[in-house]
């Protein structure tokens, strides 16, 4: 299959051999978009930032739906938008509708997940529907993009969709291989670019990006800053296949403890040790591997970009 | 075996409220945990009790069928029983309580049972597990004969997801094991690994829409023969 151009400006950003780094937003159950949109902003100041990734029902919770901030955060901020999608809560059909009301609204990226399970989200009595499943959505999406038609063959009048897409693989996946054959198949499926999850062990994670080689496909390794001690905890307790690093843990509690009371002081500190962490770790990934960028998922944390990317 | 879990217990009681003299019929068919005659008369005493609390008198019997989702079976063991009483509470699965009601028309069945999925219990193990959903189109072939859509909460054809730790599913808390790794383990022991790096397409749901029908036996008619031959 011949390669897809690159139509969005993360594929362009890629493609020029520049070290990407990508943010993450997360609409959540709100009816006003100004803290998603002052975040967008906060990232756009930086100049660092290529695109901003926008959630799609993590952990399997009812949020707003993706596509609507993903719009808006282009059209108002002027910061390109990854526009997540699950399968986890539309059939074929929806996701279809969904993807060309998406080119419409000129969305460029779509990064393409399975969705954590409804059981794992604040409405456990639901049905999940998973009628196609990642790696089918993006051959779909390779149709719908390349040949101008939907799934089952039908012509999309009017023009061309223009986007590209990816997919995301573990690092902490355990065992690996079959992780890795996973991402095989989505590769055949024609993905332009792989977003990891979050990886805290430097070794695992070149490890990891080595397996990932063979696919010749740019990969943009997930971090994920810890602006507090209750987040890094949840992360550690409660997202699958992720631990935080005891040390890492313990700094952030003392770092609280230590400056009970003063807010200033405290975010100073916490910002410190997170920079002291993901500084040296963002500069050995891009010395030592051939990953593209780094996906920065310092959800409502965007004070951090500032300082932990001044090098880039 | 048609794996079952009893209702609440005040459930079933609104279920029969309106009703004095009821028959409580078990089934010997597949249906797991058994719901033979024992569990009939424990489920007759408990809404005795339950009726008392409430003032009432509730008349009860207990009985076993053989299977009741096979019509005839279901029919000639209730039918002498139908006329003296109102209402029939059946354990069987969702099939027993269906064929019930459609062969014994004069009175009405209730089930006592949520059906929860066709099973299998591994000797010494404390568990049923689903193995087949009965899908319609089966990929078990290309699987090393574990099934990812009866096995994978999410019903993945190209799996595992983001959501399996150390080979265990994120549903239930980690104590089931990821149908994928399983697949991927048992296809790796017979080196058949390029099965499972196969990409497999979108699933065809036609083959499982609600309501089932399959007709059992072919009509045969001889009339496309005479018009083959005619056109000779």
């Amino acid at each position: 299959m011949a390669k897809r151009p690159a139509f969005s400006n993360l594929c362009k950003a890629i493609e020029s051999g520049k070290f990407v780094i990508t943010g993450e937003l997360e609409p959540k159950k709100i009816l006003d978009l100004s803290e998603i949109l002052h975040g967008a902003e906060e990232m756009k100041k930086t100049g660092k930032i290529v695109a901003a990734n926008v959630t799609d029902g993590p952990q399997g919770d009812a949020y707003m739906s993706s596509l609507v901030p993903s719009y808006m955060v282009q059209e108002k901020v002027g910061l390109e938008a990854v526009w997540q999608v699950t399968v986890r809560d539309r059939n074929r059909v929806a996701l279809f509708g969904d993807v060309i009301a998406g080119a419409v609204l000129g969305l460029k990226n779509i990064l393409v997940l399975t969705g954590d399970h409804t059981a794992l989200g604040d409405h456990k009595r639901g049905r999940p529907v998973y009628d196609i499943d990642s790696t089918q959505f993006c051959e779909m999406l390779s149709i719908m993009i390349d040949k101008g038609t939907d799934y089952e063959g039908n012509e999309i009048v009017g023009g061309k969709i223009e986007m590209n897409f990816g997919c995301v693989a573990n690092p902490n996946s355990n065992p690996r291989e079959p992780e890795i054959l996973k991402v095989g198949r989505k590769v055949e499926q024609g993905i332009d670019f792989i977003q990891t999850q979050t990886a805290f062990d430097i070794d695992e994670a070149k490890d990891f990006l080595k397996d990932l080689e063979q696919f010749n496909v740019p990969v943009l390794l997930g971090i994920f800053p810890l602006k507090s001690y209750g987040i890094a905890w949840y992360f550690d307790n409660y997202i699958p296949g992720v631990s935080v690093p005891k040390d890492l843990l313990k700094a952030l509690k003392k770092a609280e403890k230590d400056n009970k009371g003063d807010k200033k002081g405290k975010y100073a500190a916490l910002d410190k040790i997170n920079i002291e962490f993901f500084e040296p770790f963002i500069k050995e990934i891009k010395k030592s591997t051939k990953a593209a960028g780094i996906h920065c998922m310092a959800v409502e944390y965007e004070r951090l970009f500032g300082p932990l990317l001044k090098d880039y | 075996m048609i794996i079952t879990e009893q209702k609440d217990i005040n459930e079933i009681y609104e279920l029969i409220k309106p009703y004095n003299k009821i028959l409580i019929a078990g089934c010997d068919g597949c249906c797991q945990p058994p719901r033979s005659l024992n569990e009939a008369k424990v489920l007759g005493q408990l809404l005795e009790l339950k009726a008392r609390t409430e003032g009432k008198k509730l008349q009860w019997k207990a009985i076993t069928v053989l299977r009741q989702c096979d019509d005839r079976i279901a029919a000639t063991t209730c039918r002498p029983y139908v006329e003296d009483y109102e209402a029939i509470l059946t354990l069987a699965c969702g099939l027993g309580v269906v064929m019930m009601n459609k062969v014994l028309d004069n009175i009405m069945t209730f089930p006592a049972q949520n059906s929860q999925f066709g099973g299998v219990q591994n000797s010494g193990e404390n568990f049923y597990i689903e193995y087949c959903e009965a899908c319609g189109d089966c990929i078990i072939g290309e699987t090393g004969g574990i099934c990812p859509r009866a096995g994978c909460a999410k019903h993945l054809s190209n799996g595992p997801c983001g959501g399996m730790v150390d080979g265990m599913c994120e549903v239930g808390g980690y104590t089931i094991p990821c149908a994928w790794v399983e697949i991927w383990k048992r296809l790796k022991k017979f080196n058949r690994l390029d099965l499972f790096k196969k990409y497999r397409g979108p699933r065809d749901f036609r083959g499982s829409t609600s309501p089932g029908y399959k007709p059992i036996y072919k009509e045969y008619t001889n009339e496309e023969e005479k018009k083959e031959e005619e056109k000779e």
